[in-house]
């Protein structure tokens, strides 16, 4: 809301600086985005024009000659208004005005003294577009002949702008009286109301028209004049001026008025040439069937049966509180008015406003739900200009159907004690008498409280809480004190979910990975080039979503994560180590989505970064399964890997990770990203590796009868344990696996790893070595050298039966 | 050069300044510690050539014996101070036996981090369990009735306007939506639970509006509501302000001023100054009686308040970031810089 401070000055005194104001206003809940200063323009004074010669060389340009109180000065102008006597804005070398040649609008430029056409010129006289204070480039800006020369430009011109963003509770603000009276509680200078008060001379308004609700659900209230023999001719300039300095363009007078009236007291208004309306008859009712309206802009509506239409005995002349009609337009041949003020229901208004995308100053005002009061205010302010600047004759008394006449809340019980539980602090009856009646409520003490009556243009006040943040916000919130929560802190509730999830991102980031955040939505064909099975869920559709790239719920994070590796594969040549840790949507078509929690993570690009001691071999298989098995061993789950496929990873290099203490069930899967697949995103390096854990499955694994390592402290023995490597030659078939399967049998051995494993030079073709280290450890006694010697050698002999395996030579 | 020239060469009858000047080319040629201590031993030792000088005092008369002892004494002075800062020049540019090159990059564990957002929300959170607030969850595709019904935002009402909402597409229901903010937690806690309430919610928001620098449709939140007997409106102010001054030191000047949401009445927006302009930090306010009312809470006996702000907003204003979509884009040369 544009509120120009001239126009708020009209209703209240104000002395406070404007910065001060607005810094007020903002705190009492109305924030002051910006004030323009508009006008207030260096090195312009207000000028006489002297004297007018034709420019030697120049058809269309003369020599002005201006007094402008400090000397004279010999001015170059094109302008075709300009004539001996006038009072002018002059500016001297050095002002800055707007460019009026400039593409873009606001551009400014510095005045030199230049010649034009072999003259030099002293200066400029300005048009109102280069002093920035409208449009108009025609001619020059002629002012007021009384005006003093040498008067700074601003005094004359100069407009500042309060520009208000409005919270949607206040419909009042959306007048400028609603400003006026927040800036008079804030200042305490009296709140002057606009006067309303006009002769009523015509005959009996019931004789000259006729009002009749037929949905009175939609149309709360309707009033209505008739003004008989108006003149319909432009707008006095300061009406044009006012209406100018908020956006609006001037019309004529009887429309101007009515626009002038909703913007001072946010009551919208409409008039209707009365001679156009048949029988002079209104009739509010729901459109019809197939019913249409050619609307003010010419455009023809068509309308359905839940819109509220203005209508006389044979046709709809107008959309209530939204555009009126063509048929019955106010024109420079009107002489008769018939002039509606009425209170729509908001939500219908709005709903009809928006399935016509009409969206009307009045619309912003009805769809906030005025009360029923402001109608008649702004039915008896709109008369009185009307009479004063149109003419005519006032019909006698008003028409008034009023269908919700007392069934209004009028008023609220706010006791002192509840004050206090709201706020935390006692007030003085007397600041909160005040405060309340500043901005216009009514108050009937008693010894609790008071029954505060609520005022015409509030609709946003029906509880006590209302009324005590009216009594905070003008107080200020900074007058209220702080203090610390006491009481009882609630029970602490368990969120295993959360903390599953927190524990599993904290592991994989303390594993070297970075974590990733991506957009939750995606498409389907996105989705579809990580090949997830046909049995995964439906995916969550969005009925509009931001643009075509998000148009469903994400099923899967192989895809965020996939696309990230590859945007980030054309920029980073370090080593590419991504996690996400968030949630899914698996639609089962009953009530809400599945929202299961994942965490998957991929490597791609060196293993390490480029260092002088380090390999440069690019990440594989192993370190996305090395960061599943440690964050599986920070959670204290024994898990095996298991060959698997999986249509988005490489068949032969992939595994599904189960739990066999649980059942074998499956919690995740890692692999190398299948190449048919990779293709698809266009990355700038050769493989990529990935795993999956499901953080709902690992959760279930968790909390199941079985559980996992409970975290319980076992004992160590301090007796030595042996260290014994054994060195293999099996057939490439056999696996790692396998060989520490049959190590570990005996329960002497307490570890069994891998680690050497190499075929070529010195092994036979088809087979490998594979180096072994054993740990033999006794709970409760030292082993001889004799005891783990027979162990060995019966678990070569079981390595040689079960694998074909033999000792190297 | 021989290594020991001018240390061995001894010479009868030198003098103090044939001695001084042949110490220091001495000096000067002596690179290694060996070379030093063999120059040390040469000139300065018990059997040096300034020992054999000041022995040979003694066939001097006694008042050249004076003059030449006290030059010889102050030039041993001189000769001890050269070598010391030899010796250290030596020290420091000399490698001892089995040196390596300090300089090479160590061995550096790889090392991960959390997102930016994960790091705001944890730290803005952390705030908030230190008073008692424990971090709970929701969901992200949720009930009309949770985003908007029970939090007094009736369906078309121009309050709706402030959340721009993504709906679900669906041929059963038509009440499904992403949430537009956090705030549906606060029905469904109340909802679930008696009081007292004291939690803060983290989460993905959505919302139906066009992005640019400053804009997102799919950002982070965190909610916090506390209801109980006897909570005010001075509470509100106190936890808020412990918030600030945790998260933007205690130096920061922050104010509240009156906003509206239709959940909270009355409404506060919470600002801190930033380079000399107020920025908006988070939207509260006293829990609105008809919000715990829907939850089945007896407002005249409880009262409560609530909040909520956007992490990513916060971590912009922080690091100045200048483009809230980098959040989500997840450039590793954005990532790896928190």
């Amino acid at each position: 809301m544009k509120v120009p401070v001239s126009w708020l000055k009209e209703y209240v005194d104000i002395e406070m600086n404007l910065d001060d104001l607005a810094h007020r206003l903002t705190m009492a809940g109305n924030e002051v985005e910006d004030i323009e200063r508009t006008g207030w323009i260096d090195n312009v004074v207000v000028g006489h024009v002297k004297n007018i010669a034709q420019h030697p060389d120049a058809d269309r340009l003369r020599l002005v000659t201006v007094d402008h109180g400090d000397g004279e000065a010999e001015v170059v102008c094109g302008a075709p208004n300009v004539a001996e006597g006038q009072k002018i804005a002059y500016a001297s070398i050095g002002a800055v005005l707007q460019d009026a040649h400039a593409d873009e609008p606001g551009k400014t430029k510095k005045l030199k003294r230049s010649k034009i056409r072999g003259i030099v010129s002293e200066g400029m006289v300005c048009s109102v577009r280069e002093l920035g204070i409208g449009d108009d480039h025609d001619g020059i800006l002629v002012l007021d002949d009384d005006l003093a020369i040498g008067t700074p430009i601003g005094d004359v011109l100069g407009e500042s702008v309060i520009d208000i963003e409005l919270t949607p509770n206040r419909p009042d603000c959306l007048g400028v009286v609603g400003v006026a009276r927040d800036v008079s509680a804030i200042t305490g200078k009296p709140l002057k109301q606009p006067d309303i008060e006009f002769e009523a001379t015509g005959p009996d308004v019931n004789t000259l028209a006729s009002v009749e609700i037929s949905d009175p659900d939609l149309c709360l209230r309707y009033t209505a004049t008739v003004i008989q023999g108006v003149k319909i001719v432009p707008s006095p300039k300061w009406l044009q001026d006012r209406l100018i300095a908020i956006g609006e363009r001037p019309i004529n007078n009887l429309v101007d008025i009515t626009n002038f009236v909703m913007f001072e007291l946010g009551q919208p208004l409409h008039a209707f040439d009365y001679d156009k309306v048949v029988d002079h008859k209104i009739i509010v009712r729901r459109a019809k069937l197939g019913e249409k309206l050619t609307t003010l802009d010419d455009k023809e509506r068509k309308l359905d049966t839940e819109m509220l239409l203005i209508a006389d005995p044979e046709r709809g002349i107008g959309i209530a509180g939204v555009m009126g009609g063509a048929n019955s337009e106010i024109s420079d041949s009107t002489t008769n008015v018939i002039l509606e003020s009425a209170t729509f229901e908001g939500v219908n208004n709005r709903r009809t406003a928006r399935s016509l995308e009409l969206a009307s100053q009045a619309t912003l005002r009805f769809e906030k739900s005025l009360r029923t009061g402001l109608s008649e205010v702004g039915l008896r302010r709109a008369t009185k200009l009307i009479q004063e600047i149109a003419g005519g004759t006032v019909a006698s008394g008003i028409i008034d159907v009023y269908p919700s006449k007392g069934k209004e809340q009028e008023h609220v019980r706010l006791n002192r004690t509840h004050i206090s539980r709201v706020l935390g602090v006692e007030f003085d009856k007397s600041d909160v008498e005040s405060t309340l009646s500043n901005l216009g409520f009514t108050l009937n003490a008693d010894a609790d409280g008071w029954d505060v009556g609520i005022p015409y243009w509030r609709p946003d006040i029906s509880i006590p809480e209302d009324l005590i943040e009216e009594i905070a916000r003008i107080v200020g919130y900074d007058n209220i004190p702080t203090t610390t929560l006491a009481g009882r802190p609630p029970q602490w509730q368990p969120q295993p979910e959360m903390d599953i999830r927190t524990r599993v991102t904290d592991a994989l980031a303390q594993a070297g990975m970075r974590e990733i955040i991506s957009y939750a939505a995606t498409t389907s064909e996105g989705e579809d080039r990580v090949a997830l099975p046909a049995d995964t869920a439906s995916s969550i559709k969005l009925r509009n979503p931001i643009t075509a790239d998000y148009a469903v719920m994400r099923r899967t994070l192989r895809e965020a994560i996939l696309e990230t590796v590859a945007r980030n594969s054309r920029t980073w040549r370090g080593p590419i180590a991504l996690f996400e840790a968030g949630r899914v949507f698996l639609d089962y078509g009953e009530g809400l989505p599945e929202e299961r929690q994942m965490a998957t993570g991929a490597f791609a690009g060196p293993r390490n970064e480029l260092h002088w001691d380090a390999s440069t071999a690019p990440s594989d298989f192993y370190d996305a399964k090395g960061a599943a098995e440690a964050v599986l061993e920070d959670l204290g789950i024994q898990a095996t890997f298991e060959p698997a496929e999986d249509a988005t990873f490489a068949a032969g290099r992939t595994a599904v990770i189960k739990v066999a203490t649980a059942n074998n069930a499956v919690i995740g899967v890692v692999g190398e990203v299948a190449s048919e697949i990779f293709s698809k995103f266009d990355a700038e390096v050769e493989t990529v590796s990935m795993f999956e854990l499901d953080l709902a499955a690992i959760l279930k694994v968790m909390e199941g009868p079985n559980g996992v390592d409970s975290g319980k402290f076992e004992e160590f023995t301090r007796l030595p344990a042996s260290h014994r490597d054994l060195s293999l030659i099996v057939d490439t078939d056999v696996t790692a696996g396998q060989i520490v399967d049959i190590s570990s049998r005996n329960r002497i051995v307490t570890s069994a790893t891998v680690f050497d494993v190499f075929e070529g030079k010195g092994v036979p073709d088809g087979k490998m070595a594979v180096a072994v280290r054993l740990v033999y450890q006794s709970p409760n006694k030292t082993l001889t050298a004799d005891q783990i010697g027979k162990i060995e050698q019966q678990i070569l002999n079981q390595l040689s039966k079960e694998l074909g395996a033999e000792l190297r030579a | 050069m021989p290594k020991d020239q001018g240390v061995q060469a001894t010479q009868a009858g030198e003098s103090v300044e044939e001695l001084k000047a042949a110490a220091i080319i001495a000096l000067d040629s002596s690179e290694s510690s060996e070379q030093l201590e063999a120059w040390r031993v040469g000139f300065l030792g018990r059997k040096g050539r300034l020992t054999g000088l000041l022995r040979g005092l003694g066939s001097l008369d006694i008042d050249e014996r004076k003059v030449v002892g006290a030059a010889a004494n102050m030039l041993r002075g001189q000769l001890e101070a050269l070598y010391e800062d030899r010796a250290n020049q030596s020290r420091s540019s000399q490698a001892p036996v089995g040196s390596i090159d300090i300089s090479l990059p160590g061995r550096r564990p790889a090392l991960g981090g959390l997102h930016p957002s994960t790091q705001m929300i944890r730290e803005i959170t952390q705030a908030f369990n230190e008073m008692g607030f424990q971090t709970i969850e929701g969901p992200e595709v949720e009930l009309e009735k949770y985003n908007f019904d029970m939090l007094n935002i009736p369906a078309n009402h121009p309050a709706r306007d402030q959340w721009d909402t993504i709906w679900v597409d669906s041929d059963t229901h038509n009440d499904v939506l992403l949430r537009t903010h956090t705030s549906p937690m606060q029905a469904r806690t109340m909802e679930a639970n008696d009081p007292p309430i004291r939690v803060v919610v983290p989460g993905k928001c959505y919302r139906y509006e066009s992005t640019d620098a400053t804009h997102e449709w799919h950002f982070n939140q965190v909610e916090g509501l506390a209801v109980d007997e006897g909570i005010t409106f001075a509470d509100l102010k106190g936890t808020l302000y412990q918030f600030a001054r945790r998260i933007f030191g205690p130096q920061r000047k922050v104010r509240f001023r009156c906003d509206f949401f239709p959940f909270v009445e009355p409404g506060v927006d919470m600002s801190i100054e930033w380079n000399g302009n107020w920025i908006e930090i988070l939207g509260a306010g006293m829990v609105h009686p008809k919000v715990l009312e829907n939850a089945g809470y007896d407002s005249t006996k409880y009262t409560g308040f609530a909040f909520g702000m956007g992490p990513e907003r916060i971590s912009m204003l922080r690091n100045e970031i200048t483009d809230i979509r980098h959040f989500f884009s997840n450039d590793l040369r954005f990532l790896t810089q928190f």
